[in-house]
């Protein structure tokens, strides 16, 4: 009846996990009940988790993003604080198959659930309001993406309390996550969660690709589009091409696992080594779906905080278009010690070290963008200029690792966990934080309060130079990676140093918490407030509308004269709201609870086949199914917001645009 | 917006006339594809690059006659997409044979 599933899978002799438990279960009722003390509950289904506005779906994302890093973050201090204790005598806090769940955990996390759900948070609230669009081109597709990926984080959260977590690392590498080695169902957990969110990437990059292409306001061509829906249209091509390929990498390691085959075996002809090859097809792309939309992120705020137009657009394009080819060209370079002969490894290693030179030209762009501009310090031109220094070390010691005849002495060390995070840490995460800083007051209409942001920006900078530099030297030392105790008396002290480092990006993890509550509490302050729409003088269309933006964006979708539109719109005079001309009605589509069933009964029957409760997975595949049908055949999926209604919403932001003028 | 995707610009649909000429000219390939393989008539290494060959262009024959895949400017989108597509499944195709080649010799592991 329940498969697998028996009271002993119930960790309650685990009292870490048990305390855990406890305190997600006090949270989580404490948010359950201030929501329904405030009668909050209609409000909330209605307006936000049956909502298809990409604006809202896109701060859903970033909420779920952020309880992402905070559970991928404990699992990183808790790595580092076992990696302080453990030395010589004392066998530190964690035995090893709890420390192998978490790592394979945190790796799993801060990939798929923190960073990839922040992207796409981005992406959503951003991408329509820059190219002048009202919604992207399949809202229900974009709300069920976002179902997806919520399930999946439910899913490997549930893991923590029924079950266990893959001990096989982020990757699940065979022979060791086969059936004959890992008999548990932490894999399974693995498998599940990263298939059933890669269901909702693979969506968001279709609806990205099509709403970029078909939905450009009029007079967009692809020469004038911001540089950041140009990251994100590449983006969208890769998660296109290669998120299949880790559907496929997995739903063949399921094959072996769930039927006994042997794609991945060491024995009936299997080869692991294939399995290597294909997810770092996926794998490697990947990394730069991550960082290609903080590069875009960089490229707004150091043109709008510097007060001049982005140095060399068409060389950034060139160079992010670049970078999407090559980045399919170089797996190889995650396996260069897998036994491949010199002429392949001395192909990847090049093709890697070429992917320096489009970076190396967009680091430069960005910097001559400074040059002889106006720059303004502000918190979020703090993570920008952070993040240059950072991702410039990052990216040579990858130059490093690209040379084979050096990967052979580093690989599987600390050295490469050093250079992973570094440019992780450096490019993705400091680039999200500074676009979160950035675009907060266009999403919510106050802006972010910039005390706390420079101390968070401080402590991270810092903390992570203390917890990273020391991983260098440690893998020179010959630390190899995933090491749960050790008694080399060399290593002691640098891991104490990384371990200060890792306090030190938890505070800045406070300081970032604090400065939400902050701006929060202060956000009816004058100064605070953004009437205008328009708080940084930025250059591109998203600025043109007001803060927060109206459900439909734009009442008279802009006409696109020049590149930064915007900008060039304020310089000749020209109101690109078309203020009080004769609004039309406009066509929005419906909301609909349609992708909130599919990702539920999507998370039954994830739960369900991970514990081989047949008849459960059957209910949750024929909810999907009915679920999809029923959306299918339903005609009744949009609307016309009044005409009348529209010139009342755009009359208050005429109003408050002459009042804000009048104040100044 | 909500009806851009029932807004075809125009782009063909077909007819029940090239339906069926890309159904014949498929269930043909598939046949010659099983013959090849029952008849034996070619070498182990012949037969497997026969099929491959049948089954490419049982792809293209689906493209064309079943997704509408041709030269109009309505199409230039989905050309595009479609030869990078090509290209890029090219890349991990003929990447993993020259590794897992190169590997399996270097390592003496076949």
């Amino acid at each position: 009846m329940l498969g697998k599933l028996s009271w002993s899978d119930i960790p309650i002799d685990v009292p870490i996990l048990v305390g855990t438990f406890a305190g997600a279960a006090i949270a989580g009722l404490a948010v359950l009940g201030l929501i329904t003390y405030y009668g909050k509950w209609g409000y909330l289904w209605k307006e936000w988790l049956t909502s298809v506005d990409h604006k809202r779906l896109g701060v859903m994302y970033i909420v779920l993003a952020l309880v992402a890093l905070f559970r991928g973050f404990a699992d990183a201090i808790m790595m580092r604080s076992q990696l302080a204790l453990a030395y010589a005598g004392n066998p530190g806090y964690l035995p090893p198959h709890h420390y192998d769940q978490i790592f394979s955990a945190h790796g799993t996390i801060m990939i798929f659930f923190m960073a990839m759900a922040f992207m796409t948070g981005l992406m959503n609230v951003i991408v329509p309001l820059q190219i002048g669009a009202r919604d992207v081109a399949f809202p229900f597709l974009n709300s069920l993406s976002f179902w997806m990926t919520t399930i999946s984080f439910v899913l490997i959260n549930i893991s923590l309390f029924i079950g266990e977590f893959s001990q096989c690392g982020w990757l699940a590498y065979p022979p060791l996550s086969e059936q004959q080695f890992s008999p548990g169902v932490g894999v399974d957990y693995y498998i599940w969660a990263v298939q059933l969110s890669g269901v909702g990437t693979l969506l968001t990059g279709v609806n990205f690709f099509t709403t970029i292409v078909k939905m450009r306001a009029p007079g967009m061509t692809f020469m004038k589009m911001p540089v950041f829906t140009w990251t994100i249209f590449c983006t969208s091509v890769l998660i296109m091409l290669s998120f299949p390929i880790l559907t496929v990498a997995l739903g063949l390691l399921g094959l072996d696992r769930y039927l006994g085959m042997h794609f991945f075996t060491n024995d009936g002809g299997g080869n692991q080594m294939l399995y290597l090859s294909v997810i770092w097809g996926w794998g490697h792309p990947e990394v730069y779906i991550l960082v290609l939309p903080a590069f875009g992120a960089f490229s707004e705020i150091t043109q709008t905080f510097s007060r001049k137009p982005l140095f060399g657009y068409n060389t950034m394009v060139y160079a992010t278009c670049s970078i999407m080819v090559l980045s399919m060209l170089v797996w190889l370079h995650h396996f260069f010690t897998m036994g491949a002969g010199a002429n392949v490894n001395a192909f990847f290693g090049i093709m890697t070290m070429i992917i320096a030179i489009p970076t190396g030209v967009k680091i430069f762009n960005w910097l001559f963008t400074m040059y002889k501009g106006r720059v303004e310090f502000h918190a979020t031109m703090y993570w920008v200029i952070g993040f240059m220094i950072t991702f410039t070390i990052g990216g040579m010691t990858g130059v490093m690792l690209a040379i084979p005849a050096a990967d052979f002495v580093l690989h599987n060390s600390l050295f490469v966990i050093a250079h992973f995070h570094n440019v992780i840490i450096g490019g993705v995460y400091f680039g999200y934080v500074a676009a979160m800083n950035f675009w907060f007051p266009k999403a919510f209409g106050f802006k972010l309060n910039e005390a706390w942001g420079k101390r968070a920006f401080w402590l991270w900078f810092v903390g992570f130079y203390f917890a990273f530099m020391p991983l260098y030297v440690l893998g020179f030392e010959g630390m190899t990676r995933r090491m749960n105790h050790y008694d080399n008396p060399e290593w002691y002290p640098w891991l104490l140093v990384a371990e200060a480092g890792a306090v030190m990006i938890a505070l800045g993890i406070v300081c970032q918490l604090t400065q939400l509550y902050v701006s929060i509490r202060d956000r009816n302050l004058a100064e605070n407030r953004d009437l205008t729409g328009d708080p940084w003088n930025a250059r591109t269309l998203e600025w043109s509308t007001s803060s927060p933006p109206p459900f439909y964006n734009f009442a008279v979708v802009p006409v696109v004269h020049d590149l930064d539109a915007f900008a060039h719109d304020k310089e000749a005079g020209i109101d690109t709201r078309a203020a009080g001309s004769n609004y039309q009605p406009i066509h929005m589509p419906k909301n609909t609870a349609a992708g909130f069933f599919v990702g539920m009964f999507s998370l039954i029957l994830g739960f369900a086949a991970v514990w081989w409760i047949w008849w459960l997975a059957a209910v949750g595949l024929i909810g999907v199914i009915a679920t999809v049908i029923a959306r299918s055949s339903n005609n009744d999926v949009d609307y016309y917001v009044p005409a009348s209604e529209v010139a009342r919403i755009e009359n208050e932001h005429t109003r408050n645009l002459l009042a804000a003028q009048a104040a100044e | 917006m909500a009806d851009a995707h029932t807004d075809h610009s125009g782009a063909s649909h077909g007819s029940v006339g090239s339906y069926l000429t890309g159904f014949v000219i498929s269930v043909l390939l598939t046949v010659a594809a099983f013959g090849v393989v029952m008849a034996h008539s070619f070498s182990p290494s012949g037969t497997i690059a026969a099929i491959a060959i049948l089954a490419a262009v049982q792809i293209v024959v689906h493209l064309v006659f079943f997704l509408h895949m041709n030269t109009s400017s309505e199409q230039r989108w989905n050309v595009m997409a479609f030869v990078f597509t090509v290209l890029t499944v090219f890349v991990l195709i003929v990447g993993t044979l020259f590794i897992m080649h190169d590997t399996s010799i270097n390592m003496m592991s076949r």
